[in-house]
C-alpha cells in the first residue's frame, strides 16, 4: 500500500487538501473484488483509478490447453450473468470457422435463451443497484422474480447459473416438453411485475434525484472508450450487435434498438428497464414458432478448426462480447482473446466520475452494471 | 464476402447508410499504403502495417472521413516464434465497415510499439493488459502498468512461459 501511495504521489501530484481512499476490494457497491483508488477533496472525487486482477483466472491462457467444446465451459465463468450469451459466442465462432449450418430449431432456442438470460441479468442488476442507492426492498423483489427464469433454465438444462447449454453444433439437449408453457406463464406474470418495479424506483423522487444528471457520458466519449451495451446506448451510441450484426434468430424478428440521449445515470437505468420490455417482445415472437427438427448437428469427435483467425461478436446483457480465435489447425487454439464488455465500460469511470461526490460514484457504478469476473477474465 | 454461410451473411449490408464494400475498402487502403499488405481475411479485410508506420496509419484511418474508424472494438496480442503481433479490430460507427489491422514487433526480446491511446482512449487499458500478459512496452503511453498480475510474474501469454504449478501444458 505504501508503495502504491508513493507511486501516485510521485507520478501524479497530490495537493494538500486531497487524500486517497480505497473503495474495495471488499465493498458491497463494487459488486465483486474491484478496488477503486480514489483521490478526494472532502467528498468530491478528483480522480478514480480502478485496480483489477483480484480474480484474474487466466482463462485466455487456460484455453490454449483445452479443446473447443471445453472452452465453452470456461466462458460462462466470466460474465456469469450472461452465461448463455458467452457460451453461444464461442459456439458461433467455431461453427462459422467450420462452416457448419445449425438447424433452425437451434437458432430459435438459443435466441430465446439469450433473451431469458438478459432478463435474468437485468433483474439482478436493477435490484442490486436499488440496494446500492439505499432501496433495500428492490433487492427482494428482483431476486424473487428472477427465480422464475432460473427455474425455466433448470427445467431444460439442469443448471441455473452457468448453463453450458450451447455446444458447438447446437444445444446439449432438446427443450423440456414444458418449456413453452413455462415461458409463456412467466411472460404473463412478468408483464405485471415490470410496472411495479417502475413504481418502486423509476418514479421514486429520491431515486430520481440521486441519478438524474449524474455522471454524464457523451456519445463521442462512449464511442472513443468503446462503451457498449445499454450503457453506451444510453449515450446515444447505436451499438446493438443484435441489430447491426444479427446472429442466430435475430434476423427473423422485429425489435427496436432503444437509444437514449442524456447519457446520465437515470437514462442508463431507464434504458435497461425498457430493454426488458423489448426482450419480452422478442421471446413472444419466437416462442410459438420454434420449428421442428434436430437440436444439434453431428460434429466430429475431435473438433479441429482450419488454420486462420476467427472473430465473433454477440450482444450480452452488458454489451459487445467478442471472441477472437487464432487457430493453427490443431485441436487446441493457438490463442484466444475475449473482448469483454465490462472491461471497456469500467475504464470510463475516471472520466465521468470526476467532480461528483462519492455517493454519486456509487450511483454511477450501479448503473454501469459491472461484473468483475467479466473484467478480470 | 464470398462466404454465404453462417450468421454473418445478413450483416450490416441492410443498413441505410451507404457502406463501402470490402473490395472498395481494400482498394482504397492499398492505394494509400503501397508498402502495407492488404488482403481479405476469413471475415474482414486485414492490413499488416510496419511497426514504425503504425501511429501515422492509425491517425489517418481515424481522421479520414471516408474511412472514419472511430470505434476500437478489440486490441489483442498474439505471440509468434520470432515476433509478437498486436491485432486491432476496428469499426466505423458512421460507415459500419470493419477492419483488422495487424502489426508485428521487431523482436521478442525487447518488443516496443507506439501507443494508440491518444487516438482511441480505450486502447490505454487494452495496452496495459498486453503489457501485463505479453510484455510489449508501448511508447508514449500515459500510464503503463501491470493490470492483473504483480511484478513477480513473467509474461504468461508468451509461448515460452513455464509454470509448473499454475499452467497445465498439453
Amino acid at each position: 500500500m505504501a508503495e502504491i501511495i508513493e507511486k501516485i504521489i510521485t507520478t501524479d501530484e497530490i495537493k494538500t487538501d486531497e487524500y486517497l481512499v480505497n473503495i474495495g476490494p471488499q465493498h458491497p457497491s463494487t459488486h465483486g473484488v474491484l478496488r477503486l483508488l480514489t483521490k478526494l477533496e472532502g467528498e468530491i472525487v478528483h480522480n478514480v483509478e480502478p485496480h483489477i486482477g483480484y480474480i484474474h483466472s487466466g482463462i485466455e491462457k487456460m484455453t490454449e490447453a483445452l479443446s473447443y467444446p471445453q472452452i465453452v465451459h470456461l466462458t460462462d465463468r466470466m460474465d456469469y450473468l450472461s452465461a448463455h450469451m458467452n457460451n453461444e459466442a464461442v459456439c458461433l465462432c467455431v461453427e462459422d470457422a467450420l462452416q457448419v449450418e445449425v438447424p433452425e430449431r437451434v437458432k430459435y432456442i438459443r435466441t430465446i435463451f439469450d433473451e431469458l438470460q438478459r432478463l435474468a441479468s437485468h433483474q439482478l442488476w436493477w435490484c442490486a443497484s436499488g440496494m446500492d442507492l439505499g432501496a433495500l426492498t428492490a433487492f427482494f423483489y428482483g431476486l424473487r422474480d428472477r427465480e422464475d427464469i432460473l427455474d425455466i433454465f433448470e427445467e431444460t438444462c439442469g443448471a441455473r447459473l452457468t448453463l453450458n447449454y450451447s455446444v458447438p453444433g447446437g444445444v446439449m439437449f432438446d427443450i423440456h416438453p414444458n418449456f413453452q408453457k413455462s415461458v409463456k406463464a412467466f411472460i404473463k406474470k412478468f408483464k405485471k411485475k415490470l410496472p411495479e418495479y417502475d413504481k418502486l424506483l423509476t418514479d421514486n423522487i429520491i431515486f430520481q434525484n440521486r441519478t438524474k444528471g449524474v455522471g454524464i457520458l457523451s456519445k463521442e466519449d462512449a464511442i472513443a472508450y468503446g462503451v457498449t451495451g445499454p450503457t453506451g446506448r444510453a449515450s446515444g451510441f447505436s451499438c446493438d450487435v443484435r441489430k447491426h450484426h444479427p446472429y442466430s434468430a435475430y434476423p427473423y424478428i422485429k425489435f427496436d434498438e432503444k437509444l437514449g440521449t442524456d447519457g446520465d445515470s437515470f437514462m442508463r437505468w431507464k434504458l435497461r428497464m425498457l430493454e426488458m420490455w423489448e426482450s419480452l417482445n422478442i421471446i413472444e415472437q419466437l416462442i410459438d414458432n420454434i420449428p421442428e427438427g434436430d437440436y444439434a448437428v453431428k460434429m466430429k469427435g475431435v473438433i479441429k478448426l482450419p488454420e486462420g483467425e476467427f472473430y465473433q461478436r454477440v450482444e450480452t446483457a452488458r454489451g459487445e462480447f467478442g471472441v477472437y480465435i487464432v487457430s493453427d489447425g490443431k485441436k487446441n487454439p493457438y490463442r484466444v482473446k475475449f473482448r469483454s464488455p465490462g472491461f471497456s465500460n469500467l475504464f470510463t469511470i475516471n472520466h465521468i466520475a470526476k467532480g461528483w461526490k462519492i455517493a454519486d460514484l456509487v450511483a454511477i457504478m450501479a448503473t454501469f452494471d459491472l461484473v468483475i469476473p467479466d473484467i478480470d477474465r | 464476402m464470398s462466404r454465404s454461410i453462417g450468421n454473418k451473411a445478413t450483416s450490416a449490408q441492410s443498413e441505410n447508410i451507404q457502406a463501402m464494400t470490402n473490395e472498395q475498402l481494400i482498394e482504397q487502403l492499398t492505394s494509400a499504403n503501397p508498402d502495407a499488405v492488404v488482403k481479405q481475411g476469413n471475415q474482414y479485410p486485414e492490413i499488416t502495417v510496419a511497426h514504425d508506420k503504425l501511429h501515422a496509419f492509425m491517425q489517418n484511418i481515424k481522421s479520414n472521413s471516408s474511412l472514419a474508424f472511430d470505434y476500437l472494438v478489440c486490441e489483442s496480442g498474439v505471440d509468434y516464434p520470432t515476433y509478437i503481433q498486436v491485432v486491432y479490430h476496428l469499426e466505423s460507427t458512421t460507415h459500419k465497415h470493419f477492419l483488422v489491422v495487424k502489426t508485428n514487433t521487431e523482436n521478442r526480446e525487447t518488443p516496443v510499439l507506439d501507443t494508440v491511446s491518444d487516438i482511441w482512449p480505450t486502447a490505454e487499458f487494452h495496452e496495459d493488459e498486453i503489457f501485463d500478459l505479453l510484455g510489449i512496452t508501448f511508447t508514449n503511453h500515459p500510464h503503463l502498468r501491470r493490470l492483473f498480475l504483480d511484478e513477480t510474474w513473467g509474461f504468461p501469454l508468451r509461448k515460452d512461459f513455464h509454470d509448473d504449478i499454475h499452467v497445465v501444458e498439453r
